[in-house]
């Protein structure tokens, strides 16, 4: 289970709602990924041309926890304004705190994203900040009391996977806060692997939103995110440089 | 009275005078939407009484899909 803020859940799942092809496929690869807490950016509403289906107004909110992120803020202050407008909808008290410092990587400003949180914090939010894998910034967040660390696997959209799993297994052994790996996952192994590293969830979007068959690869994403789970928890073997056979050296044929 | 309404300027017909109306205006009664003029969120049970005035700045807000 995982458990954000004494909340609990049984998907280590987080899903990005951004880029589906079409509201049909979207509603279908939310349900088949069976993820519990989906994001959602916050917008002006397009109040001058004429009305497109919601995906937010159709979901069945007794199933799912909001987490609205604050993307499209480039200080700590626009952050703490777009948290602000999400909770006053009465919907949601968590906020996932999205500071944006260069429009090519997309990269976390480091700087802006520890002054929202800290603002967040005092003002009651649960915070889960989206930053880089720099290990001693994780540890200044979780020390400011934020509930949950999402480090980067890569760029945003990148679908590069894992590019820095030392810098993970840092920040994940030095949490004691849950690890949520956030950003640039690209395929199932990629959502695997940081299971298997220990994290304790993983967030992901364009992997999903962006596959050729986005319901297809939703499902594969929760099998994998379950899978490297597992995996973790039964404890892998060790790595050798040299082979250790499997069959008995004893009693063989050839002897 | 002339607002800027979600960054444009807008002419209100004469009979919109409350944050309630406005949002009947636009038929967003119903939606989940957030509002905010000039940088404060208003909640919603003051909607009906909110009164806009010349040159507001008001942003009606919503959820949409990201990651």
């Amino acid at each position: 289970m995982l458990t954000i803020a004494n909340r609990t859940f049984q998907s280590r799942l987080l899903l990005g709602t951004g880029k589906y092809p079409s509201l049909e496929v979207q509603k279908k690869a939310v349900e088949v990924s069976q993820s519990e807490i989906l994001t959602f950016a916050v917008r002006r509403m397009n109040i001058f041309e004429e009305s497109q289906p919601n995906f937010l107004e159709q979901l069945d909110l007794k199933r799912y926890t909001l987490l609205p992120n604050t993307a499209g803020a480039k200080t700590a202050e626009e952050a703490v304004r777009i948290a602000k407008l999400a909770k006053a909808s009465g919907l949601c008290d968590m906020i996932k705190v999205e500071v944006i410092g260069c429009d090519k990587s997309l990269l976390p400003d480091p700087v802006e994203t520890l002054k929202a949180s800290e603002q967040l914090l005092e003002e009651g939010f649960i915070v889960l900040p989206y930053t880089s894998d720099d290990v001693v910034l994780a540890r200044r967040l979780e020390q400011l009391g934020v509930h949950a660390i999402m480090p980067g696997a890569s760029p945003i959209g990148s679908g590069k996977g894992i590019i820095n799993p030392l810098n993970l297994q840092f920040i994940i052994e030095q949490s004691a806060i849950p690890v949520i790996v956030d950003a640039g996952i690209g395929s199932p192994k990629d959502a695997a692997y940081a299971m298997e590293l220990g994290a304790d969830g993983v967030l992901l979007n364009t992997a999903v939103s962006n596959a050729k068959d986005p319901v297809t690869m939703a499902y594969a994403m929760k099998l994998a995110i379950e899978a490297g789970r597992l995996g973790y928890e039964a404890g892998r073997i060790e790595e050798k440089n040299y082979g250790v056979a499997s069959s008995p050296l004893t009693g063989m044929i050839t002897s | 009275m002339i607002i800027q309404l979600n960054g444009k300027e807008q002419q209100l017909p004469e009979n919109v005078v409350t944050v309630e109306d406005l949002l009947h205006l636009f038929a967003l009664n119903n939606r989940i939407v957030i509002v905010e003029i000039n940088k404060n969120i208003l909640r919603k049970e003051h909607y009906q009484a909110h009164l806009l005035k010349e040159k507001d700045k008001v942003e009606l807000i919503h959820f949409v899909g990201g990651g």
